[in-house]
């Protein structure tokens, strides 16, 4: 039912008591405003932490040879490690499901031409899984394939930058690429979130390189990620045995750190997820604070609003009024004033941050925000408190005998 | 219209109470106009504050218009005092953010009436306190004497039975008081039942009839010569 003439009454105790009615607003409006950017901030940090894991997947295990330090099995210390193509199947026989995704790798520093530009780059030898490793992204063309490696093509996949440096004037697709005296032919374009470097690379199938640059079945490094169902716990252990098989295939005394290194990402990550969840207690403590502190201050504000009025709640009662009137008008009020506050410090608090997220950026926070969701439902909770902190002072007023709200003090 | 029997009523105050009303016996007809008097500590308001329902009371009786009132919800007192009575408070009670239009239509509101015919009703009272001109004049705007007319009209505004004054004159200088008392001994001419409360023999006398109270009991309630407030203004 729509009382017109209830609403009528609220609009003009709204618009006769300004001073009032902006008292209050602005608290709720600032309790939303100091939830909104506070939340975005320590959003903005924790989207920092995770973009720095952004460069490889956050499975990452990366596998690389080094010499022994230590004599074993009859073996002298100072041995060179060298893993071939065999080591890999090894791995993917030993541990199965447990592997993901894997590409072995080789590594070749070359001058790159085309045309009149010329400029050294990095060559990575690859297997096609490693789009999924690196987190590429193919820009043009396609990504290096399973054809390419059987075949030994003379194929190149470039970063973004290699594109902008040597192909400024044409497209590079189709386009052949000497890389220092052999020509290979330009058959993708590639992004990559981890930064300039990642993007100033050249891939080619790991098999050509191995012939082109030794015939033979060498590979420099290691790069898979585990199975993702595993927990950090599981897959720190798959990489602590990963460790030790490779020492035993290749007669390494156990405690010989320097012969093979693994590196497993769920260390890190380990590490890092305890931090989020760090982060994320603060979040939650803030937030819950400033809506603790917003629900006091519009307690605060109804008690004395009550009061305030308590002679005006006489009058009307000696003139007719129903207690039930009486608590409604002042409820809707104060849900009124409390829903429209709330909204306005949801829009500058979204706004201020919108304003600050470029310079914040310094700061280690990227990207602040908060979803509307979350702003909607910490305003409604503010309007829930201000209706329960309205609705018993204002039960109460309605039962005040009127002679007593009428007694001039 | 109005009877009251044995009515008794005490206030507690810390572990003790007072008696502030010890058996109180009265009753109005219709068409009178009643001064209850009294000093201070009296019980005179409180007697007053009880027959216009604003105050409960602890025994005795106490009948309306044929209507028991006695333990009332907070509902059915309102609805009563809606339909019963009119007040007129000495420090007159208006909103302070309500113009004087606004202010008189209020008890027509609680009657449910519609707006326009509130605003017609209002003007009307208005009117007949000679404020018509005044209606969109906040109360802050106007003199002690024109927010009593304001009250009046307000309390007149509900055709209710009986009016109740607390002290109608107590905050105005006496030229004002007669300019009021003339107006609500104009009132009861008309017919309504007027009851007021006040410690001015001179306003008291302009009645028809006294109340002396004295430590919670009728002391003396005598028939006077009404004398006409017109004749000093």
């Amino acid at each position: 039912m729509f009382d017109i003439d209830l609403w009528r009454e609220i609009f003009q105790s709204i618009n006769k008591n300004r001073t009032r009615s902006l008292l209050s607003g602005f608290t709720v409006a600032f309790a939303i405003l100091l939830f909104a950017i506070l939340f975005g901030l320590a959003n903005g940090l924790n989207n920092t932490f995770a973009e720095a894991f952004k460069d490889d997947a956050i499975n990452n295990i990366v596998i690389w040879p080094g010499e022994t330090t230590k004599a074993y099995k009859g073996l002298q210390a100072g041995r060179r490690i060298q893993f071939k193509n065999e080591d890999q199947e090894f791995i993917k026989k030993e541990f199965g499901d447990k592997v993901q995704f894997m590409t072995s790798r080789v590594m070749k520093n070359v001058t790159a031409s085309f045309r009149n530009e010329k400029d050294d780059y990095t060559i990575r030898a690859i297997q096609p899984d490693n789009i999924y490793i690196e987190q590429n992204k193919v820009k043009e063309g396609r990504y290096i394939n399973q054809l390419d490696n059987d075949n030994k093509t003379k194929v190149v996949i470039i970063g973004r930058l290699v594109e902008e440096n040597l192909f400024s004037k044409t497209t590079a697709i189709g386009k052949y690429l000497n890389l220092s005296g052999i020509q290979y032919k330009v058959v993708g374009v590639y992004t990559d979130d981890g930064g300039d470097d990642e993007e100033n690379m050249l891939y080619i199938p790991l098999s050509t390189a191995q012939q082109v640059y030794g015939n033979n079945d060498y590979i420099d490094m290691m790069y898979m990620t585990y199975n993702p169902e595993m927990d950090y716990n599981q897959a720190i252990s798959f990489g602590n045995v990963l460790k030790r098989k490779l020492k035993e295939r290749f007669s390494i005394a156990r405690d010989d750190q320097r012969a093979i290194r693994v590196q497993n990402n769920a260390e890190g990550a380990k590490a890092v997820n305890l931090m989020s969840f760090g982060l994320g207690i603060i979040i939650l403590v803030i937030g819950f604070g400033t809506l603790i502190a917003g629900i006091v201050g519009i307690s605060n504000i109804m008690i004395f609003i009550v009061k305030e009025r308590t002679k005006e709640i006489g009058i009307r009662k000696a003139l007719g009024a129903s207690p039930r009137s009486i608590v409604s008008i002042i409820l809707i009020e104060s849900i009124l004033i409390t829903a429209i506050a709330g909204y306005v410090g949801l829009l500058v608090g979204v706004g201020v941050l919108d304003l600050a997220t470029p310079s914040l950026e310094a700061y280690f926070i990227k990207d602040p925000g908060v979803s509307n969701t979350l702003v909607i439902g910490a305003t409604l909770t503010l309007v829930l408190a201000g209706t329960i902190a309205g609705y018993l002072p204002a039960k109460k007023a309605s039962k005040i005998k009127p002679i007593i709200a009428l007694r001039n003090d | 219209m109005l009877k009251i029997e044995e009515l008794h009523k005490s206030y507690p105050i810390g572990n003790s109470s007072l008696h502030v009303l010890k058996g109180i016996n009265l009753s109005v007809e219709s068409g009178e106009m009643v001064a209850i008097m009294g000093s201070s500590g009296s019980g005179k308001s409180t007697l007053l504050n009880i027959i216009g329902m604003l105050d409960n009371y602890d025994e005795g009786k106490y009948i309306l218009d044929d209507v028991p009132i006695k333990d009332l919800t907070e509902k059915k007192a309102a609805i009563y005092r809606n339909k019963f009575l009119g007040f007129i408070f000495q420090s007159f009670n208006l909103i302070n953010y309500k113009n004087a239009v606004e202010n008189v239509a209020l008890p027509l509101y609680y009657q449910g009436l519609k707006r326009k015919e509130r605003i017609e009703k209002a003007m009307f009272h208005l009117g007949k306190v000679g404020l018509k001109e005044w209606a969109t004049h906040l109360p802050s705007e106007l003199s002690g004497g024109q927010k009593q007319r304001v009250a009046i009209a307000r309390a007149l505004a509900a055709n209710p039975k009986l009016l109740l004054a607390d002290e109608p004159t107590g905050a105005l200088d006496t030229k004002t008081s007669y300019e009021i008392m003339e107006f609500i001994q104009k009132l009861n001419d008309e017919g309504k039942t007027i009851l007021m409360v006040t410690h001015e023999e001179d306003i008291a006398n302009m009645c028809k009839r006294i109340v002396r109270l004295k430590d919670g009991i009728i002391l003396e309630d005598t028939f006077v010569e009404q004398v006409r407030a017109s004749q000093y203004v």
